[in-house]
C-alpha cells in the first residue's frame, strides 16, 4: 500500500465515519487511539473529522491476556483518556485488526473510566483470522494474508505498511 | 561462572526483589518506568487494572507497619490480585523453623507472592531460598539489612521532581548504622549514578568502612548540607537503639535535627524527604517537614506505584516477547 493509497483510505473512513456518526445522532463523539500505530491512524482520521476535544490514547498493555507469559514492558506509555467517557459517543481506532484480543482488552480499559454511550471501531487494515466475535465498523483495507505473515504500520511520518514473515 | 543473581530468572528478568545491591542500573529505571506508566491508574474512575486478577499475594510481616503493608497492601488490590495479610509476632527461638513452617502452609494455599517484613537481616533471602519455584518474595524490610522498596519510591520521587540523576548531591542525615532505609538508599543512588551521596550522622551512629559504599562522610551538618539537591532525614529508631549511642534527643537535635535555618546552606531548589514515621523536634522541625521543600507526603503515594510496579514485574516474569 502506497503512500497515496495510504491518505486515500483514510479519506474514505472519514467519509464513512461522518456518515456513521450523524447517523448515531453524535455531534461531539470524543476519539481514541490504540499505542502505538492506531494512535498514527487516529491522529489523521482525528484532524478530517475536525473534532473539539483532544484525542485520547490507550496503551492497553495492562489488559492483555497474556501478561503472566508476556510479562510487563517497561515502556508502557501511560493510557489518557482527556475526556469524560460517560455517555459519550467513541471512535475506537486501531491500525491493524486481527485476533480482536486488543480490541477486547481495550474495550475492557475504557469501561474502567466510565460507560460510554457507543463505541464505534474504526481499523485502517482488517487482516481476518478473528479469535474473538469482534468486528470493525469502519474498515479501511480487506487483506489476506499468508499463515507466518504480519503486517505492521511504521510512523508516524510517513505512514506505511510493511509485511513481514513472523518471527521464530 | 559467577553465582546468578537470585533476584533474576533465567532470562534475566525481575523474579524476587529483596535487595537493590546487585542490580544494573536498567533494571532500577526499568521498575521506575514501570512505576511511572502505573502511576496514572488513581486518576480514572476504577483504579484498578486487570494485571494481577486471580494471584494471591500475602502480605507476611513478622514486624509491625502501617504505611508500608498499607501501601503493598493498596499496590496489590490496584492490580486487582487476592490480599492476605498475616501479622506474626515471632518468639526469638523458635523463628527458624516456625518461619519456615508458616511458608510451607502458605505455599500449600497456593500464594504466589510473600511480601516480607522481618526484625531479622535475611529473611527475606531466607525464605527466597526455600519457596517453590513460582512463587516471587519481596523484601519490605529485613533487619539492618535492606528496604529496597522504600529505595525505590525515594528513587521515583527524586527523578518526578529532580528530573535526572546525575548532577545531584543527595545527603542522607541520621542513623545511618541501624537503617536498612540508608543501606538501600545508597546502593540504588550510587547504581543510578548520582554526583555524590553524603552521610551526616554522630560517630555513633555511621558504620565503621561506609565510604567502601561510595559515600562521603561527614559530621557535622551545616557543612554535609552545603549545595546539597536532595537531603533525606532518618527517623531516629529508638526500638533499634540499645545501649548508649545518643546522649539525649534533645542534644541529638541541636545537633542533627533538620530546622529552616540548617536547611538554609542547601541549593535554593533542594527537596527534603524522610520515610517516615517522622519524630517532630527529633530529626526534624515541624515546619520543615510540612514546608514546601518537603515531599514526604508525595513519597507516600508514589510508594504505591512503586510497589504496584515491583509486584508485577515479578509476577509477570515471562519468556517470550511477542505480540498476541
Amino acid at each position: 500500500m502506497t503512500q497515496l493509497d495510504i491518505d486515500h483510505t483514510l479519506a474514505s473512513m472519514t467519509t464513512a465515519l461522518q456518515a456513521k456518526m450523524s447517523a448515531l445522532g453524535a455531534s461531539k463523539p470524543a476519539m481514541i487511539g490504540i499505542h502505538s500505530g492506531g494512535v498514527w491512524v487516529a491522529e489523521r482520521l482525528h484532524q478530517a473529522l475536525a473534532l473539539e476535544e483532544p484525542l485520547g490514547h490507550l496503551d492497553i498493555s495492562f489488559y492483555r491476556d497474556d501478561f503472566t507469559r508476556i510479562g510487563i514492558n517497561p515502556q508502557v506509555k501511560p493510557s489518557h483518556l482527556p475526556f469524560d467517557v460517560d455517555d459519550r459517543h467513541i471512535i475506537l481506532v486501531d491500525d491493524v485488526l486481527h485476533t480482536g484480543r486488543t480490541i477486547r482488552a481495550a474495550m475492557n480499559e475504557i469501561f474502567d473510566y466510565g460507560r460510554p454511550a457507543t463505541i464505534t471501531l474504526a481499523v485502517l487494515i482488517d487482516r481476518g483470522d478473528r479469535e474473538l466475535p469482534i468486528e470493525a465498523n469502519i474498515i479501511g483495507r480487506r487483506m489476506t494474508l499468508a499463515a507466518g505473515q504480519n503486517v505492521k504500520l511504521q510512523g508516524p511520518e510517513p505512514l506505511s505498511l510493511v509485511i513481514a514473515d513472523k518471527q521464530q | 561462572m559467577p553465582p546468578r543473581n537470585i533476584q533474576l530468572n533465567e532470562q534475566g528478568r525481575l523474579r524476587h526483589f529483596l535487595t537493590v545491591e546487585g542490580f544494573k542500573r536498567q533494571m532500577l529505571i526499568d521498575i521506575l518506568d514501570t512505576a511511572e506508566s502505573l502511576s496514572g491508574v488513581v486518576d480514572r474512575s476504577v483504579k484498578k487494572v486487570p494485571l494481577l486478577r486471580g494471584k494471591t499475594i500475602v502480605n507476611l510481616f513478622f514486624e509491625p507497619s502501617t504505611r508500608t503493608r498499607t501501601t503493598f497492601e493498596l499496590a496489590a488490590k490496584r492490580l486487582s490480585a487476592d490480599v492476605l495479610n498475616i501479622n506474626i509476632a515471632v518468639s526469638a527461638t523458635t523463628k527458624g523453623e516456625s518461619l519456615l513452617d508458616t511458608l510451607y502452609n502458605l505455599q500449600a494455599m497456593h500464594c504466589d507472592m510473600f511480601v516480607v517484613r522481618h526484625a531479622e537481616s535475611g529473611a527475606a533471602h531466607f525464605i527466597a531460598n526455600h519457596v517453590a519455584p513460582h512463587i516471587s518474595v519481596v523484601n519490605a524490610g529485613d533487619g539492618r539489612h535492606a528496604h529496597p522498596t522504600q529505595a525505590m519510591l525515594d528513587m521515583f520521587t527524586i527523578r518526578r521532581v529532580k528530573g535526572d540523576f546525575y548532577p545531584l548531591t543527595v545527603a542522607i542525615v541520621g542513623d545511618i548504622a541501624n537503617s536498612r532505609v540508608a543501606r538501600s538508599q545508597i546502593h540504588a543512588l550510587t547504581t543510578l549514578g548520582v554526583n555524590e551521596v553524603r552521610v551526616i550522622g554522630p560517630k555513633t551512629l555511621i558504620p565503621p568502612a561506609v565510604e567502601s559504599l561510595g559515600v562521603h562522610v561527614y559530621h557535622d551538618m551545616s557543612e554535609g548540607l552545603r549545595d546539597t539537591d536532595v537531603v533525606i532525614m532518618l527517623r531516629l529508631q529508638n526500638e533499634r537503639m540499645q545501649g548508649e549511642l545518643l546522649p539525649s534527643e534533645h542534644e541529638y537535635y541541636q545537633l542533627y535535627g533538620l530546622t529552616e535555618a540548617r536547611l538554609a546552606v542547601a541549593k535554593p531548589d533542594a527537596i527534603v524527604m524522610h520515610p517516615g514515621p517522622i519524630n517532630r523536634g527529633v530529626e526534624i522541625e515541624s515546619s520543615v517537614a510540612d514546608g514546601p521543600r518537603s515531599v514526604i507526603l508525595e513519597q507516600v503515594t508514589h510508594g504505591i506505584a512503586v510497589r504496584m510496579a515491583v509486584m508485577s514485574m515479578c509476577l509477570g516474569q515471562g519468556m517470550e516477547g511477542g505480540q498476541g
